[in-house]
């Protein structure tokens, strides 16, 4: 295969939602609705979105953490949706998954080195000897006190906590690690080690990562392309310094205002949206931003817009740029 | 909330981490547990009754059936003739006698002594408690378990179950139950089997309910989730991480469950369709207590089972409610 | 070996019996504080003499002196808040910034008096709040007299709207209930009105529909901006908004930003904002006081504490934060942990996470001085400069 490690392909999940006695299936919540995108070998790509857009929804199907309702996944040549258990369970490895709560993602009942060898165990990532040596090693790249390694997590801070979930996920050697807001529960000073920590073991094991948040500015910074998500539709993506120095969709420019600068001397020009975003179970006709959108024009209304590659890479779904 | 605040950021200075106590989660709850002073008044209540129960009656010649008879004022008993037949004119049963130094509490009014039936019919009905509640948990954990992993249809089924199990109103049951039993002249030590069995089988509901919906939200969790990323086999899953995080909660309705189920018991002996006649238990002896002469003239007669009834529930209540603090500091206040 | 291990077993264990009884000595002494804290507490009968003051400067509408709140644990004494003092001018917009156990909720708490006791107790200083009727020292003032200025005159705005609001009632009743509260003179009609009147100020289109709705049926954001409906309903003469936008998102937290600056006009109160969030910082506060484990480290006007920060930690936290359009290589991160707030160091707090030490450093805890009019740094670098 070419340079991509994931290729994801009109990624569709759905939700049923029940009603009545027998729960008849009256409706779907569409969390995830077509979206496509490729990982490139040792890069980052950022998908970025506000609470409710699916971001979240896209990792953990792409994983296989939840069925997905149509689309496919492709990770080193095999379609990850089309596995047995047995395969799914040998390929699990390879693709791991940090989250965004340090509390609730380590069981309370175990220590950290058995959170983080658990898995090395049960697919054998190194000879019985090594076992516990290899664990420590994992916990000193992690930032962690070696020596740490029989306590439980009820003694650790949340960004320790982080660290040890990360450890997990690196210590199966795998290819890709979905992040899934891995920063956003932490303090701001915290936050910097934790993204420094994650940029530096890429640059050490060329890891791949699909890096889900919504704060535009950490995004900015690890990333090296990056998609917005709107109500399970991604309208813009475009590698990192495109999409930074060109926004193209209205939606897009309305975060970027949104982001509130630490300088006391700038006044922005402020994009205010109005209202919250739709119910995903019953999302607006046409475009679905269109209730928020400035510039929305008639056609909005009826017709979605094309996801369309306006050079440089630079795809974006709005009836804005028709005419280009 | 302030001493959680203080765990969380507990960092120790990297000298003296090496020597410093590594606390498992176990401790924790166990130095919780031991503040708590009304569990250890529970823990010492139990203990007393265990031992009593169960290490009393080697202290003592008197057997559980074991009838006093008096004649001209000397004393005799069913199994010590000490030359005399009971069958003799001018013996008398020793009944309703008065607390003395060779009945420490007295006899009840067929002659037998209290203090000793007291110990038998804790053994009776700490032994029906622990059986009950071992069936109780036994039958829902699997069912809850399966309702709670599988979901779906067998999920539906299950709890459908449980709801019917709901429904069921005991003390009917046992009555007609007890009739039956009588009208086919079941011998009278099995019908202490049947009436657990019967019990267990009647109250396993809570428990499956209580376990699937615990799996329902470990398998929410995100360290559950982790572990599915990681591969780890489904068998290792339940063994390793949801049986010991169910683990908690089943301890604390287990031993609150003890309490009621050792009520239960002394209520149905009461009415006489629990343990059998001749068979002490503490709910039987109470039983006495419907002889108006008895209630008025001799307490000695029946407070003392209703009062070790009283506090053994009152103390596995103690530990549960310690326990569930010990377990879940939040649940406090 | 083994005979040195049995020989490190038993200072172990010598310890842990030390610890033992330390902590229950500890436990002990905390019980007879705090049984002075309540029992003072509980009093019934204040006379208004010995709550009331006088303002230091009369344009201050709450002036926090020398507070000291603490936490009486098992583990030892936390000391929440370590001698803060912050004064709130009329009309102006006072940010609290620091990073999760600072202390910077405590601060607030302790002006609203609802500290979390037993353990927590406020054991020092003085708030002065200044009342219509006369100034009043929150610290003396009797719970029975707090309830008249809690959500009367100073309200609060929570972080979490969800939890804050009843779910089984609808939005209206919730906020006939605070109105009725503090005016039971008030008729039914009169405080509905009221009440919609409030829910269209805080830019709620549909008010009389959202009138009749339950919490659940609401966004995050709308429920935001019902809380500060609810918080407005009395004319509070003071807002604290703890971290009102924490759990919003981006787009939704600027729409609360604009309504938050746009009330202020409108009722004329000041506001007390705590965030951890820079950003929200600069765009709301007339002045920033930076907060680090209980003690305030830097303290000025917005625009001296953004444009020429002096405290490491400021610096630091300013420089950590990724900001969109500038992009660096590695951001800088403030090495280390807050330290383990039971046993504080005896010099200064931040000096184990500082790479600008001194050897002065290892001596006296720095205290808050003037570098400029309005600029307050404590910090040793600036030692020279201090004192004029």
């Amino acid at each position: 295969m070419s340079e991509n490690i994931l290729e994801v392909k009109e990624l569709k999940k759905y939700f049923p939602i029940k009603a009545g006695v027998i729960q008849r299936v009256v409706g779907h919540v569409k969390a995830v609705d077509g979206i496509s995108f490729n990982i490139k070998k040792g890069s980052t790509f950022g998908l970025v979105g506000e609470s409710g857009c699916g971001k979240t929804t896209v990792g953990r199907t792409l994983l296989r953490l939840q069925e997905s309702s149509g689309g496919s996944v492709m990770f080193d040549d095999k379609d990850v949706f089309k596995l047995s258990n047995k395969q799914l369970r040998a390929i699990r490895p390879d693709m791991q998954l940090i989250f965004q709560d340090p509390y609730s993602s380590l069981s309370p009942r175990m220590p950290v080195g058995e959170i983080i060898g658990e898995g090395v165990r049960e697919h054998n990532i190194v000879p019985k000897e090594e076992y516990r040596s290899y664990i420590m090693s994992i916990m000193e790249k992690c930032g962690l006190q070696p020596h740490h390694i029989d306590r439980y997590p009820h003694e650790f801070s949340g960004g320790q906590r982080q660290r040890i979930c990360i450890a997990r996920a690196i210590a199966l050697k795998p290819k890709v690690i979905v992040c899934d807001e891995p920063v956003s529960a932490l303090d701001v000073s915290i936050q910097a080690q934790i993204i420094n920590l994650l940029k530096d073991l890429q640059e050490e094991f060329g890891y791949s990562y699909l890096f889900i948040s919504h704060d535009l500015s950490v995004v900015e910074h690890i990333s090296d392309e990056v998609g917005v998500m709107y109500l399970g539709n991604l309208v813009e993506k475009a590698p990192k310094e495109e999409l930074f120095k060109n926004p193209k969709h209205p939606y897009t420019k309305a975060l970027f205002s949104a982001i509130p600068v630490p300088d006391p001397t700038v006044k922005m020009n402020r994009i205010i949206l109005e209202g919250d975003i739709p119910s995903p179970a019953n999302p607006p006709s046409g475009c679905k931003f269109h209730t928020r959108c400035q510039h929305c024009m008639e056609i909005c209304k009826t017709v979605a817009p094309e996801y369309r590659d306006y050079g440089n890479e630079h795809f974006v779904a709005c009836h804005l740029y028709d005419n280009e | 909330m302030a001493e959680e605040k203080v765990l969380q950021t507990n960092n120790q200075p990297e000298e003296v981490a090496n020597l410093e106590k590594i606390v498992t989660p176990g401790q924790l709850v166990m130095k919780r547990f031991l503040r708590n002073k009304l569990a250890i008044a529970g823990v010492v209540i139990l203990v007393c009754m265990f031992l009593f129960s169960f290490l009393g009656p080697l202290f003592t010649s008197y057997g559980e059936y074991t009838i006093f008879f008096v004649k001209d004022g000397v004393e005799f008993s069913s199994d010590d003739h000490k030359g005399m037949d009971p069958q003799e004119s001018g013996v008398k049963i020793n009944g309703k006698a008065k607390p003395s130094k060779a009945h420490l509490l007295g006899t009840d009014k067929d002659g037998r002594d209290i203090l000793v039936r007291l110990m038998y019919g804790g053994r009776i009905s700490l032994l029906i408690g622990f059986v009950v509640v071992g069936l109780q948990l036994a039958v829902g954990v699997i069912m809850g378990g399966i309702a709670g992993y599988y979901g779906g249809v067998i999920d539906n089924l299950i709890m459908r179950l449980v709801d019917i199990f709901y429904c069921i109103p005991t003390l009917p049951v046992m009555l007609i139950v007890s009739s039956i039993m009588v009208a086919y002249g079941v011998p009278q030590e099995y019908k202490i089997y049947i009436l657990m069995l019967i019990m267990g089988i009647l109250g396993w509901a809570g428990v499956a309910r209580l376990v699937r919906g615990q799996i329902l939200s470990l398998r929410e969790q995100e360290f559950m989730v982790a572990t599915e990323a990681i591969g780890l086999h489904p068998a290792k899953r339940i063994m390793k991480h949801l049986i010991p995080n169910v683990m908690p909660q089943l301890i604390v309705i287990a031993t609150m469950g003890m309490g009621s189920v050792i009520l239960a018991e002394a209520s149905y002996s009461y009415l006489g369709i629990g343990v059998p006649f001749p068979l002490a238990s503490w709910g039987n002896m109470v039983n006495t207590v419907t002889d108006p002469i008895i209630m008025r003239e001799y307490l000695n007669i029946w407070f003392p089972p209703g009062f070790c009834i009283l506090l053994t529930v009152l103390g596995f209540n103690f530990v549960g409610d310690g326990l569930r603090d010990a377990f879940d500091p939040k649940m406090k206040r | 070996m083994s005979g040195m291990t049995a020989e490190m077993k038993k200072i172990k264990k010598a310890e842990q019996k030390e610890a033992k009884l330390r902590m229950k000595q500890i436990s002990k002494e905390n019980n007879k504080i705090i049984k002075k804290f309540e029992k003072e507490k509980k009093r019934k009968k204040v006379d208004p003499s010995e709550y009331q003051t006088t303002m230091e400067n009369p344009d201050n509408i709450i002036e926090i002196d020398n507070l000291h709140t603490y936490f009486f644990t098992d583990m030892g004494t936390v000391k929440s808040v370590n001698g803060v003092s912050i004064e709130v001018p009329k009309g102006k917009t006072v940010a609290l910034v620091g990073e999760s156990g600072c202390g910077k909720s405590v601060t607030s708490l302790s002006v609203m008096k609802l500290v979390q006791g037993p353990t927590g107790q406020i054991v020092d200083g003085a708030i002065r709040y200044n009342r219509k009727g006369g100034a009043v020292d929150i610290v003396k003032t009797p719970i029975s007299e707090m309830q008249h200025i809690r959500g009367n005159e100073i309200a609060m705005i929570f972080q979490e709207p969800m939890t804050s609001l009843n779910p089984i009632f609808t939005i209206g009743y919730q906020i006939d209930e605070t109105i009725k509260l503090h005016r039971p003179d008030m008729k039914d009609e009169d405080i509905k009105k009221q009440t919609i009147e409030m829910l269209k100020l805080v830019g709620i289109a549909r008010a009389e529909g959202i009138y009749d709705c339950y919490p659940h049926e609401l966004s995050g954001g709308m429920r935001q901006r019902v809380m500060i409906a609810m918080s407005l309903s009395c004319d509070p003469q003071f807002i604290i908004a703890d971290e009102p936008t924490t759990a919003l998102d981006v787009t939704i937290q600027a729409q609360i930003l604009d309504l938050l600056r746009d009330i202020k006009q409108k009722i004329d109160a000041s506001i007390l904002l705590i965030t951890h969030d820079l950003g929200v910082v600069a765009e709301m506060a007339d002045y920033v006081v930076v907060m680090y484990a209980g003690k305030i480290v830097e303290q000025g006007t917005a625009h001296e504490v953004f444009l020429n920060p002096k405290h490491p930690y400021t610096m630091g936290l300013i420089k950590s934060k990724p900001a969109v359009g500038k992009v660096v290589d590695r951001l800088y991160s403030i090495p280390g942990a807050v330290p383990n707030p039971v046993s504080m160091p005896n010099y200064c707090f931040f000096k184990d996470r500082c790479d600008k030490c001194l050897a002065k450093c290892n001596g006296d805890i720095p205290e808050l001085r003037y570098i400029s009019e309005d600029h307050k740094v404590a910090c040793h670098l600036y030692d020279s400069k201090g004192g004029k």
